[in-house]
């Protein structure tokens, strides 16, 4: 089946209310395309979500059994679910601010108990759907809508984040790389205990005309100049990798942070 | 021969994806344009096309790319995956055995109440440390072991509430106990689970406060908190015990109601009587009820009869949508019409309401010729009760009501007594929530005993009351 086809089975509706141009678009569309090379049906999967963007991939479109939870309370509802029926595969659904800001406390704690969830964090580095606040991802200097002159604060290195608390899965996609991201997916599916993936999205409505990259095209084509896969970086130095961002799967903090410039 | 892309304008947003991915520049905008507006897309070298996807990928559904036969990916067609499996109706009442060998104990408010929820069918737990509710959060941690059933203890209240909705949702009958401010962060979960129509029990072991207040000392100042603590504010369940026997039965009653419901049900205590040991008779048989299940049915009210709606779990095949967002009756967000919001809060409420009659339970004392009746709750009934009776031994027309269901509140009760009842005398362990609820539905007289001193009331107080009018 061609994704249009797989959006007509598995989706409650073919037209999402998405803003043109938007990242999730790709993730949906990538998770559907690798559920079906894992030979499986969208209803073999439990989700649960929180609020925002994100929590509308599995809440309105995906026609499989769904919590839509409160904002961040999405990991902890994964948990009822799999420690009440250890058969559902449970998967959660949320954004970086759901994830990592109010519901970081979940997060770290679901790491530490190694939950057999899957947890996919769609990050679109700010709170696109109440109008573009800035967020724990926010990168420095960016503009948001509270942070005019430019963000000053640190943000997460979600994979750091991650890892860092005893994770033993932690993968990084972007959009920009969909064939890359859906076999991300599909290796995450497939696993045990607890994993986690951050989907680097591009929010063109809020983030993009912000800073300067207004086009979904152009968000593109700067994670393409930024992202680079660990399997590119490996050879590297120091110097080649500075600014640059890798993405790929890690099992430890080790694995991660060597491919780290100093600054980071 | 090429692969086939064809695109169906009407899904098309115009982000122009599919013309800056496609690295053989497949894809052009026409001159047309389309119904949104927008210039359409169309394809203008399909031989240069190699298949690799990156435009179906990108595409918010408009585009499809058919590939030659020995490229496709799919290793299942559709009519496969149609569910052969359905499950089957399920709930209602039952008897089953006591856990526990029938005859007396001697246990806690709290283990009493460890021991009825499990004996009631509870199978899953989660909670986090807080004083005066530990012994529940222990005593499960140990019990539910034995019982084959599923315990956590979460990194704080709110995650513990989640858990136990997520355990519904997956099929089991779950609890959380908490106290005050544990409570508090919890009423977001509260409030979710009105709307989401999940059943669960939840203990609030009161204390007293504000805020940490005396940890180890008994209160009942989540009274009003209990009812109308979440946002949202629809009618709530709410039971209140004043022994170890009625904390054993009303667990039980309290996981059938939220389970006939399809409530969270509060189930309140407190210092005094979760630490307080006392005979408990534990019968052979107990009655239990099961959350209905009917393959198909809409998961969701607002129901045409008030009763609450089938409840699938998650598996069941229903592609369930639970949701805290307003919905209709499958459970799809509807979030700007004001008939569906309006209709499913009153429904809320109406559930509950529509049952008021049923839910009643009050113990009744001297009420035939009183003209003075005192109504209190939980461990302060229990004062009360020696008081009343003591002053009726002294010839004072002088009565108790003691609502074991606090909410949905027995209001019509208190206007049939006021009638022939002059004054209504209300004792408690707080500055005064109930007495406010009580004076709402009459005109005469509601004497407050407020007690926020962190100790249960003395029943001589009361008694001193009732004799001389002295607090």
């Amino acid at each position: 089946m061609n994704v249009r086809e797989l959006r007509k089975l598995y989706l409650r509706q073919e037209r999402t209310t998405f803003c043109p141009g938007c990242g999730y678009e790709i993730f949906i569309n990538c998770f559907l395309r690798a559920i079906d090379e894992l030979g499986k049906r969208l209803d073999d999967y439990s989700f649960t979500a929180g609020i925002g963007c994100s929590a509308w991939v599995p809440n309105n479109y995906f026609r499989a059994d769904n919590f839509h939870t409160a904002h961040g309370r999405a990991i902890p509802a994964a948990i009822g679910l799999k420690l009440a029926n250890p058969e559902l595969e449970v998967v959660t659904i949320g954004g970086d601010g759901d994830l990592t800001s109010i519901g970081g406390n979940h997060l770290i704690h679901a790491i530490r108990k190694n939950i057999p969830i899957a947890v996919f964090c769609l990050n679109n580095f700010l709170y696109g759907m109440t109008g573009g606040q800035v967020g724990p991802t926010t990168p420095l200097e960016s503009k948001t809508s509270t942070t005019l002159d430019g963000n000053h604060e640190q943000p997460f290195d979600l994979m750091k984040l991650v890892l860092s608390v005893g994770g033993r899965y932690a993968s990084r996609y972007p959009t920009a790389y969909p064939h890359l991201l859906k076999k991300g997916i599909e290796n995450m599916l497939a696993s045990d205990g607890f994993r986690f993936m951050e989907v680097v999205s591009q929010c063109p409505r809020q983030y993009g005309v912000r800073n300067e990259s207004s086009t979904a095209s152009r968000m593109i084509a700067l994670q393409k100049e930024h992202y680079l896969s660990k399997e590119k970086a490996r050879g590297l130095s120091m110097n080649e990798l500075e600014g640059r961002i890798v993405f790929g799967s890690f099992q430890s903090a080790n694995e991660y942070v060597r491919f780290l410039s100093e600054e980071q | 021969m090429s692969h086939v892309i064809t695109i169906d304008q009407s899904l098309c947003r115009g982000c122009n994806l599919c013309l800056d991915v496609c690295p053989k520049h497949v894809f052009q905008d026409s001159a047309e344009i389309g119904a949104a507006g927008l210039k359409t897309k169309q394809v203008v070298d399909a031989d240069k096309c190699t298949g690799c996807g990156l435009c179906e990928l990108h595409c918010p559904g408009a585009i499809s790319l058919d590939l030659l036969p020995d490229q496709v990916f799919s290793r299942l067609v559709a009519d496969e995956r149609a569910r052969t499996t359905q499950s089957e109706a399920r709930g209602g009442w039952k008897e089953v055995n006591s856990l526990l060998t029938p005859g007396r104990y001697f246990m806690t408010g709290n283990d009493a109440i460890v021991e009825a929820a499990l004996a009631a069918g509870c199978r899953f737990f989660a909670g986090y440390p807080i004083t005066p509710a530990n012994e529940i959060l222990e005593e499960m941690s140990r019990r539910m072991k034995a019982v084959g059933g599923k315990f956590i203890q979460a990194e704080d209240e709110i995650a513990s509430i989640f858990m136990v909705m997520g355990a519904a949702w997956a099929g089991l009958k779950a609890m959380t106990a908490t106290s005050g401010p544990g409570f508090a962060l919890m009423q977001e979960g509260l409030s979710l689970a009105d709307m989401a129509e999940v059943p669960c029990v939840i203990v609030n072991v009161q204390r007293a406060g504000p805020s940490t207040g005396q940890a180890t000392r008994p209160a009942a100042m989540d009274m009003i908190e209990a009812r109308y603590g979440s946002h949202g504010g629809v009618q709530r369940i709410v039971v209140y015990p004043e022994s170890v026997q009625e904390a054993f039965d009303l667990t039980i009653h309290s996981f059938n109601l939220a389970e006939r419901f399809r409530v969270p049900v509060i189930l309140l205590s407190d210092g005094y009587l979760s630490h307080l040991s006392e005979k408990v008779e534990i019968g052979e048989r107990i009655r239990v009820y099961d959350r209905i299940y009917v393959p198909g049915e809409p998961a969701f009210g607002p129901t045409a009869d008030l009763a609450a709606p089938s409840m699938p779990r998650f598996g069941d095949g229903e592609a369930l949508q639970a949701t805290g967002s307003t919905h209709d009756r499958s459970g799809k967000r509807s979030t700007a019409d004001p008939s569906v919001q309006e209709n499913l809060v009153f429904y809320l409420d109406r559930k509950i309401l529509s049952h008021q009659e049923e839910l009643v339970d009050c113990e009744e004392l001297f009420l035939d010729d009183a003209e003075v009746v005192v109504v209190a709750f939980g461990t302060v009934g229990r004062s009360a009760k020696w008081a009343v009776k003591e002053a009726r031994g002294s010839g004072r027309p002088i009565g108790l009501l003691r609502p074991r269901i606090v909410y949905p509140f027995p209001a019509h009760r208190i206007i049939e007594l006021s009638r022939s009842v002059k004054t209504f005398v209300v004792p408690e362990m707080s500055q005064g929530q109930m007495s406010h609820v009580v004076g709402q539905s009459i005109a005469g007289e509601v004497v407050p005993l407020p007690q926020p001193n962190g100790q249960i009331i003395d029943p001589r107080r009361i008694l001193g009351y009732l004799l001389e009018g002295v607090w």
